[in-house]
């Protein structure tokens, strides 16, 4: 029951800098996801908060205390880990009571707790089980139910997903939005996976290489990003991004293509102005294939090399001097390689980035 | 049926060549034990008798003193130097094993690396090359026919091998799981008692079996920095046995039974633990 307030936080492994002072506000109750590539200093930011790595500098506080210097006990949080980190010497009645036992909870206590905890997550099946006798989902929900029986401050997760199957992983990510609701906490989740992020955040911290890219909700994200980097980081297939130039008050396409300048970014760009066209394979349909074809539109003609049925849609792989461009088609049909197709280019979704500061125009 | 056949005979020829194995390697052993418990004329005696015609307890009783005739060899004190050395010499190696185990395998810090070495490289000298310079120092701080000075050699001896086995156990115990503990609420002491130290119980078991076994059976070194019931161990008594004309093999063997059985005993004990202690730890270790 406690916001998280980062300020200026930086760590370092000797003359190495990972985090790069970054600032975050979390609110009470928020589920926050931090979403980047491998290697961007997600887990280090999420262990600094947890205590398990020594902040370099800047301040961390949960709730109204500054926890600079507390050890992790002291900071009343629970964590769940990559590898669960289950004690596999204990029953999982062990596992979920070791907390309560460790801070000296009468046993009625203790046994009540760990009842109500094995009961949200389905675990009282299993309770004399030891962690080596449990399926990977099964281990995953021990380990959650370990974060909860304590009634922490905040819950932290460091990629709790990625040891599962992709079946399973669907699944649990419900449960663990479900879990949310019902035991309304500060949530700090770290992934890899932005599909998890959208679906899960209230708000998305992306970073990398230890800096913070953008923070905002799922859809302002999605919809606004920032730079180049979060518009192909979030989405899937990743935004399409072709370099372009304005000229004569129009986005010139690598190959020349000529777009008009939608109204709203008009203001935010130079005659001359190297750009980068951002477009979302969403944006870019074959003409009666698109979800709503409404609004303004531009049409290019492009030559599909492949199509990658998906069911309800059709990724097409196409080429826009030289480079790899995707569109979508909805309500699909079947389409031969080779096939030269009109696409129409939602407009009102186009993206527009500074070539040179690869942010986005709109940020001036 | 042809298949069923080749693998019954292979099964019986794996038998065959594992029986003639066990009997090469115990044979001796056997031979040891059995000897204890014969007359040391029938063991003497021309041409050999292979088939005992007499089993007797003289040769032991004889070492503890019991009976008619009396061997001259203060086999308890031996026993008990030997339990002493042995024990506390384990003790202080596997706390600094478990100490320096922990340390090479949770912390990083500077010559982490050229220490570890060092340990290893240190354990190529063989023992007995260095038991001239530890017999100057020795005699020089009064250490000489001291169990401590046995002990000192002894812990010296074993700290490179345990700290190595009891690394790869800790190595083998994810981070995270003292981690989780302490985020659940415990000091870092309290996660290593209640979290790791029983993760690596088996690992530091065969670690003291080996600490053990090492300074039980000892012989080179203890034959130069021992002289008297002071600090005499086991392995030198045996010595004992052989006078300037005669060698009483009967009580040599009753003797290297005594040596032989607590060792056994103790590796019995254990045994659960040593094996899974071995193929867990030591692999990757
Ligand atoms: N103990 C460490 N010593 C040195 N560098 C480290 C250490 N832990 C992590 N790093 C480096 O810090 C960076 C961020 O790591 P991490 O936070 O684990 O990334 P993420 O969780 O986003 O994949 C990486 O480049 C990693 O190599
Ligand atoms: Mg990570």
């Amino acid at each position: 029951m406690a916001e998280i307030k980062l300020q200026n936080v930086v760590k370092k492994y000797g003359p190495l800098e990972v985090v790069h002072g970054i600032g975050l506000d979390i609110e009470h109750n928020e589920f926050v996801v931090l979403v980047g590539p491998s290697g961007c200093g997600k887990s280090t930011t999420l262990r600094m908060i947890a205590g398990l790595e020594e902040i370099s500098d800047g301040t961390i506080s949960i709730g109204p205390q500054v926890v600079n210097d507390l050890p992790p006990r002291k900071r009343n949080i629970s964590m769940v880990f990559q590898n669960y980190a289950l004690y596999p010497h204990m029953s999982v009645r062990e596992n979920l009571g070791f907390g309560l036992k460790i801070a000296k909870q009468p046993e009625a206590v203790v046994a009540e707790r760990v009842r109500e905890a094995a009961e949200i997550l389905g675990l009282e099946e299993l309770l004399e089980r030891t962690p080596a006798e449990l399926s990977g989902g099964q281990r995953q929900r021990v380990a959650m139910g370990r974060a909860i029986v304590r009634h922490p401050e905040a819950f932290l997760f460091d990629e709790p997903l990625s040891n599962l199957d992709a079946k399973l992983r669907v699944q649990m990510r419900t449960e663990i939005k479900k879990l949310h609701q019902r035991v309304k906490t500060t949530v700090v989740y770290v992934t890899h996976d932005q599909v998890e992020a959208m679906t899960l955040a209230d708000r998305i911290v992306v970073m990398k290489d230890g800096w913070i890219e953008q923070v905002g909700t799922p859809m302002e994200v999605f919809n606004h990003p920032l730079n180049t980097f979060v518009a192909s980081f979030i989405g899937s297939p990743p935004m399409n991004l072709i370099d372009a130039e304005i000229a004569d008050n129009r986005i010139v396409l690598s190959d020349g293509t000529q777009l008009p300048i939608p109204e709203r970014l008009e203001q935010h760009v130079r005659d001359g102005q190297k750009v980068v066209f951002g477009l979302r394979p969403d944006d870019l349909t074959p003409q009666g294939h698109g979800i709503a074809e409404s609004g303004h539109r531009a049409t290019v003609e492009l030559t599909v090399e492949l199509a990658e049925l998906l069911g309800t849609e059709t990724i097409l792989y196409t080429r826009i001097n030289g480079s790899e461009v995707l569109g979508k088609m909805f309500d699909p049909r079947d389409v031969s390689p080779g096939e030269r197709m009109t696409f129409n280019i939602s407009l009102d979704k186009v993206h527009l980035f500074d070539a040179e500061t690869q942010k986005s125009v709109r940020l001036g | 049926m042809d298949t069923a056949l080749k693998k019954r005979i292979g099964k019986a020829v794996t038998w065959v060549m594992t029986f003639l194995l066990m009997l090469i390697i115990c044979l001796p052993g056997l031979w040891v034990v059995l000897t204890g418990f014969r007359p040391n004329r029938e063991v003497l005696a021309k041409p050999a008798i292979w088939i005992p015609e007499e089993l007797t307890l003289n040769n032991f009783a004889q070492i503890f003193g019991f009976g008619a005739e009396q061997v001259a060899i203060p086999v308890p004190a031996y026993f008990t130097n030997s339990l002493i050395i042995a024990l506390t010499s384990t003790v202080i190696a596997i706390l600094i094993g478990m100490s320096g185990g922990y340390a090479f395998a949770r912390f990083r810090f500077r010559f982490k690396d050229g220490i570890f070495l060092g340990l290893m490289l240190s354990r190529t000298v063989p023992g007995i090359a260095l038991s001239l310079p530890v017999f100057m120092i020795w005699s020089r701080l009064g250490l000489i026919d001291t169990k401590p000075g046995l002990i000192i050699v002894y812990v010296a001896l074993n700290i490179p091998f345990t700290i190595w086995l009891i690394d790869g156990f800790f190595r083998q115990i994810p981070k995270e799981m003292s981690e989780a503990a302490q985020v659940d609420g415990c000091t870092r002491w309290q996660a290593f008692w209640k979290i790791e130290f029983p993760l690596a119980r088996s690992g530091i078991a065969s670690a003291a079996i080996f600490a053990f076994l090492t300074s039980w059976n000892e012989y080179a070194l203890a034959s130069q920095l021992t002289r008297s019931t002071d600090s005499k161990t086991l392995p030198v008594g045996l010595m004992d046995f052989t006078a300037q004309f005669t060698i009483d093999w009967a009580g040599m063997s009753a003797m290297a039974v005594i040596i032989i059985v607590p060792a056994l005993i103790l590796t019995f004990i254990v045994q659960k633990h040593l094996i899974s202690g071995l193929t867990f730890g030591g692999v990757k270790g």
